[in-house]
């Protein structure tokens, strides 16, 4: 059993797992922090970002002017965003079975998985994560391509250019392994791939390990993952949550009795409380609003988004916000909306019961409906006419790096009335900034991170106490810019196994046992006999049929008739097949019993001498021997097979056969 | 012998009142609480007293699945848990949960507010039943207790119908509910896995139909409906009014737009937005088409579809109008029907199944003379068509069905006994499994064989994998192990590690042959040829010649010796273990023939 891990996000995971000699891909994340080191993608030509000086070596020389940008004492590239992939040559990836997803933000990968590594397997994935991955892919596609660059930079992946370059692109890890991003149909020939599957469904891979999802309580259809034969369990632990939200609570109690638990996925920011940073999101909204400005919410087209909407509708009135507009401006910004309503089964107990009514789910129907809420698919077109000031922006995508935010930030930045509030945990907001900068805009970091926290991770691991938890290395240690927070660890016992990217990691295992069916004709010919009270016994001679990685045993077939004819046959006929061994023979033979039923078989001379360890019984006249001693018996006698045969079995009237 | 066992308290060699108890491995199991549309009186519900007169409904009952929301599915379940009482879980899909309270509710308005009966269930008693219910995803593996466990799988038929396999150990059952194997306009076709269940449930409402393909009746229906409306006639469609109306409403949708018509459409009850929401909000339960358009294009709000008001039945002209119930035995569409069945312009389409006794199935066996409340004769002019748009399977897609899912035995119900009888037939020719047909109180049982479930030693299971299992028919390999039964744990495991494990040393049995053999030559000459000629023989064996000047055919050893008397006889020593007793006494046998003569 080995575990290949592929990438080093704790939240973006991969991970390969050879279990039972199938193959399994755990997540196929996207590190797409990358893009932090690149300029942003502007939807309509920007002065400001054009008119950015090149990059000048200390040297002096300028080879790199074209390719690297500077602002505010930062290096980008400019050229079209790069994406950071999996790790792809630790193993064959063509050899991978299945790929288990766990929820929507872990499969951003997926096409360059399916797509180029020859991968022929099967994907398994919620309804909601497919849907709403699909447009998180989609979205990303088309505020790539919409925006073409005519530049590929490629000179600065030069590992000995690299090395003259600031950090953080000096440091920026495999970037000769960065690629571009996918196009629609490839998409849609990765999703193709999918086969959907619903909470605790129990599907089998050939017949030797079965995988089931379990809910995870992070977002619309997001799973943990149970893998497990008959004798093993694996838990996959990625993106949970114990907060209510609107998904449906997380299954814990289905995690018990692990053998490994593998956990990814925590919190990227411990230290902050979401409830809390909700609060804060709406204060600031609500008093920027208030003096005039704009509110822009860089963040993704679905997830936290839909929490935030409902706060809002219940915070408008009462904020005096009833007649400031709210935005959302995705190309799949009505998708999102839409289908966040239709997966009733996938919510928490509270939304499942309003569908029952029926009333849609979400209240952002009523905020659509009373044109509180208005979506877009992007900057062009009706927007355009419709749009008010002030006003809140919902929009992505929130690296800043792409997406109709960067028309935002260009058009909003210059001015103090406005605030920018980061949402979204997954990229640095002053990162993000970087190439923005110098900003009046306001700036609030709101991370709203529902994913388990550490002291969550403690209890969970004490409910559910597994044998041994597997876990990025990332969570052995207190965060780097922390290192007194010796909480903000994982603190358990065993202590737990680490990995780091391009790490192959056996998992510790001891299978002693396999599952086997008796057939019901064999089970009826068994001779069960009692040994000890309570424990019975039965020697069992059978046909042994393994198909499909399931093991059948079956009464073995009547001897053949032996042939009518007494032809005389050549040697080798007779040469005995290779049969069963006959079974192991247990229990001693007491010596005066013995001679008594030898006697009664027409044994007349038998003669007793003792030895040191038991006893000699001599047939004198047959020349034969019998030595008996507490484990062993031996019979030593001339070639006369009719006596020997009697006498083995005379032996074996006293003894047990197992 | 195990056995499964089956009596159905509605629905056998019927269609109504579906109840079926199933008892398998010693946990029982209702599927389905239904109602029968055909009775006013105490027949109108399953009799529980089947089960109350040996003890409470709960400690009987180990769970109760409804497979969909149709009131022959769902109708007697307040009455079963209020009334008589069960505490116990009951499980539908999310669907029918959501849909089956308001069905019941309707349905208990015309029973008590219409025709006045008392001792009827109340909405409260419909709340709390609803209260007991647990829902179940698609395919979700429930588990009712440590044994038992159910799991559903997609129906068609309405929304949110669904079939259930029950298992427990390795026996297992499926129950189909009502299904449609082929996908309509607004729902999937029913899907099962080959999950070779040891008996299948089937219903069988169109047993020995075999229906035209689907298009050819849509156009048909189309142009019924397009004639009537040209010549100035009104049409009245009964359904119910989730289902097969949300099926025609599309159809006649996307008809009234292509031919830009102009007659009125109208929806009969107040229900039908809300239905209509319903579809809308679980739409991952409808086609693939509708749900891959429904951001778009919601095909369940309709254009051309309007609220009928009561007082829209007597306005002069042309109009299509949807009312419920399905069977014109009770309510707004009796009414309506009342009003126009006098006239010859006018037609009513029946779209679906109509059970013995209601108005429905009176027009539709040719019945033109109508004998209503009080007497009055009511004379039936109007043309009346029938059109099978209710989604059940006919008799090819109940046949695929069973290919598909592989059961060991069949068992009919939700059909008439005659058309059951034909199906029988059919399926034990076709597919050489026995098929039962019970009537309601019948019990069938189903004797299983199950195979059982043991812990093989890993150690035991690798060692007979090693040696190498081709399947190999004339030659099938034995493997040898001892089953060790303690409390309920089997396990499988060698014969040295049961010895182990129970603390017993092993006892050795080995046995020496003394055999002579005439060979003049000297010990070691005389050990090759023996070394020569079992090598010759045993092709398939390790036989060795080793330094010592001993022989070894797999762990049988042979030692050579001077007789101490005769220098022209050798005596070979040949001994082995009991557990070689075949090689070793085959051995003895052939060397007792002697050596073959020198080649040399």
């Amino acid at each position: 059993f080995f575990q290949y891990c592929l990438s080093g996000h704790p939240t973006l995971p991969c991970n390969v797992l050879k279990f039972k000699s199938t193959t399994i891909m755990l997540d196929c994340g996207l590190d797409m922090t990358s893009t932090l080191n690149f300029l942003p993608l502007p939807l309509v030509q920007s002065p400001r970002l054009s008119k950015l000086p090149g990059w000048v070596l200390k040297d002096g020389s300028t080879f790199l002017d074209k390719e690297l940008k500077e602002c505010s004492g930062h290096v980008f590239v400019d050229s079209v965003p790069e994406f950071c992939l999996p790790e792809t040559e630790l193993l064959d990836l063509s050899t991978v079975d299945v790929i288990l997803i766990s929820n929507y933000h872990c499969m951003m990968a997926l096409p360059y998985i399916t797509e180029y590594t020859g991968f022929t397997g099967t994907v398994y994935a919620t309804e909601p994560t497919v849907q709403i991955g699909r447009l998180l892919m989609e979205e990303l596609v088309n505020s790539i391509e919409r925006v073409p660059k005519a530049q590929s930079a490629s000179m600065w992946k030069n590992k000995e250019v690299q090395r003259l370059l600031p950090a953080p692109l000096k440091d920026a890890v495999e970037v000769s392994m960065w690629r571009k991003c996918y196009t629609m149909p490839e998409v849609n020939s990765a999703l193709s791939k999918i086969q959907l599957v619903g909470y605790s469904q129990k599907i089998e891979l050939f017949g030797a390990v079965q995988v089931t999802p379990l809910s995870s309580g992070y977002a619309l259809g997001s799973s943990n993952w149970i893998i497990q034969s008959h004798y093993e369990k694996v838990s996959y632990v990625s993106g949970s949550s114990l907060l209510t939200t609107h998904p449906q609570p997380m299954d814990q109690a289905s995690l018990k009795n692990s053998d490994v638990l593998i956990l990814t996925g925590l919190t990227q920011i411990p230290t902050a409380n979401p409830d809390g940073m909700v609060g804060e999101f709406c204060s600031n909204l609500a008093m920027t609003v208030r003096n005039g400005g704009n509110v822009l919410v860089p963040c993704y087209p679905s997830g936290v988004i839909y929490d935030l909407l409902e706060c809002l509708y219940q915070y408008i009135d009462s904020a005096g916000l009833t007649n400031v507009p709210f935005y959302f401006i995705s190309p799949v910004a009505n998708s999102s909306l839409e289908f966040s309503q239709i997966f009733a089964e996938w919510l928490c107990h509270n939304k499942q019961t309003k569908v029952y009514l029926p009333e849609p789910p979400f209240p952002h129907a009523e905020l659509i409906q009373t044109n509180k809420l208005k979506h877009y698919p992007s900057i062009h077109g009706d927007f355009s006419n419709d749009f008010k000031q002030p006003c809140v922006v919902f929009t992505g995508h929130p690296s800043l790096r792409f997406g109709d935010v960067v028309h935002f930030m260009e058009l909003w930045g210059k001015s103090s009335l406005n605030t920018v509030i980061f949402t979204e945990p997954d990229f640095s907001y002053l990162d993000a900034l970087a190439p923005y900068q110098p900003l009046a805009m306001k700036c609030v970091y709101c991370p709203i991170d529902t994913r388990l926290n550490f002291i969550q991770v403690s209890k969970l691991l004490k409910e559910v106490q597994p044998l041994h938890v597997v876990c990025p290395e990332q969570y052995t240690q207190p965060p780097p810019t922390q290192s007194h927070r010796t909480d903000l660890m994982i603190d358990c016992q065993p202590p737990p196994m680490s990995y780091r990217r391009a790490e192959v990691l056996t998992l510790p295992y001891k299978r002693r046992y396999e599952k086997i069916e008796i057939m019901p004709e064999l089970a009826d010919s068994l001779v069960p006999l009692e040994i000890k009270p309570g424990i019975s016994l039965a020697t069992v001679s059978a046909v042994l049929h393994t198909k499909d990685n399931k093991h059948v045993l079956q009464l073995p077939p009547k001897p053949p008739q032996p042939p009518a004819s007494k032809k005389r046959k050549r040697v080798s006929d007779d040469v005995p097949e290779c049969k069963p061994l006959k079974p192991l023979l247990s229990g001693s033979i007491p010596v005066d019993q013995f001679v008594q039923t030898l006697e009664k078989h027409g044994f007349s001379d038998v003669k007793v001498e003792d030895t040191a360890k038991g006893h000699i019984v001599l047939l004198q006249e047959a020349e034969t021997l019998i030595q008996i001693e507490e484990d062993s018996t031996h019979i030593i006698c001339d070639n006369d097979e009719p006596l020997r045969v009697k006498l083995r079995d005379l032996v074996l009237k006293f003894l047990q056969k197992f | 012998m195990p056995e499964i066992k089956v009596t159905p308290l509605g629905a056998g060699q019927d269609v109504g009142r579906s109840c079926i108890l199933v008892s398998i491995a010693g946990k029982n199991v209702m599927l389905d609480c239904g109602m029968h549309m055909g009775y006013n009186d105490d027949r109108r519900f399953p009799d529980f007293s089947y089960i109350t007169q040996n003890g409470r409904l709960t400690d009987f009952l180990d769970c109760v699945i409804i497979s969909h929301f149709h009131l022959d599915h769902c109708g007697a379940l307040p009455y079963f848990s209020e009334m008589v009482g069960y505490d116990g879980p009951i499980y539908m899909t999310h669907p029918t949960k959501a849909i089956c309270p308001i069905l019941l509710e309707d349905y208990r308005k015309i029973t008590v507010d219409k025709k006045g009966e008392t001792n009827f269930f109340t909405s409260q008693m419909i709340k709390d039943c609803m209260k007991k219910v647990v829902a179940v995803h698609l395919h979700q593996t429930v588990q009712v207790d440590e044994e038992l466990e159910i799991k559903a799988y997609y129906a068609g038929h309405v929304l949110g119908a669904a079939m259930f396999q029950i298992k427990v150990g390795c026996e297992s059952v499926v129950y189909t509910g009502d299904y449609n194997m082929t996908p309509d306009r607004h729902l999937g076709a029913a899907w099962i896995d080959k999950c070779r269940p040891d008996l299948l449930i089937t219903e069988s409402t169109y047993a020995t139909t075999i229906r035209d393909s689907k298009r050819c009746r849509e156009r048909d229906f189309l142009k019924k409906v397009h004639e009537t409306v040209e010549r100035g006639g009104k049409v009245l469609i009964p359904v119910f009014a989730l289902g097969r109306a949300q099926e025609l409403c599309i159809l006649l949708e996307t008809f009234w737009e292509r031919m830009n018509l102009k007659a009125p459409i109208y929806f009969s009850t107040g229900l039908t937005e809300k239905a209509n929401h319903y579809y809308k909000l679980f739409i991952t339960w409808t086609n693939q088409k509708i749900r891959k358009t429904f951001v778009q294009r919601n095909m369940f709000e309709f254009k051309h579809i309007k609220a009928f008001d009561r007082a829209f039945a007597d306005n002069p002209g042309p109009m299509v109008v949807f009312a419920t119930p399905g069977m014109l035995h009770a309510g707004q569409s009796l009414q309506i029907f009342r009003k126009w069945a006098g006239n010859e312009k006018n037609m009513v389409i029946m779209p679906g199944y109509c059970v013995q006794g209601t108005v429905g199935h009176k027009i539709l066996s040719g019945q033109r003379k109508l004998e209503m409340e009080g007497r009055q004769i009511l004379e039936v002019k109007m043309q009346v068509e029938y059109m099978s748009f209710s989604a059940h399977a006919d008799a090819k897609g109940i046949m695929q069905l069973i290919r598909q899912a592989e059961p060991r035995n069949v068992l009919l119900v939700h059909g008439e006994a005659k058309k059951m009888e034909f199906l029988k037939q059919k399926i034990e020719q076709e597919f050489h499994v026995n098929c039962y047909m019970p009537a309601n109180g019948e019990t069938t049982t189903i004797l299983t064989n199950p195979s059982i479930p043991v812990d093989i030693s890993l150690g035991l299971l690798k060692r007979e994998t090693a040696i190498g299992l081709l399947p190999d028919v004339k030659k099938p390999k034995l493997m040898h192990g001892t089953l060790i039964m303690k409390d309920n744990s089997f396990r499988l495991v060698s014969p040295e590690q049961a010895l182990k494990e129970l603390g017993l040393a092993e006892h050795q049995l080995r046995f020496t042959c003394r055999v002579h053999i005439q060979d003049p030559r000297k010990e070691h000459e005389t050990v090759l040829r023996v070394y020569n000629h079992l090598k010759g023989v045993l092709k398939d064996y390790s036989v060795q010649h080793l330094p010592d000047g001993s022989i070894t055919v797999e762990s049988i050893l042979i030692q050579a010796t001077a007789h101490s008397e005769d220098q022209g006889t050798k005596v070979l020593l040949v001994s082995w273990t009991y557990q070689d007793e075949e090689l070793g006494s085959y051995l003895t046998s052939l060397l007792k023939k002697g050596l073959p003569q020198s080649t040399a």
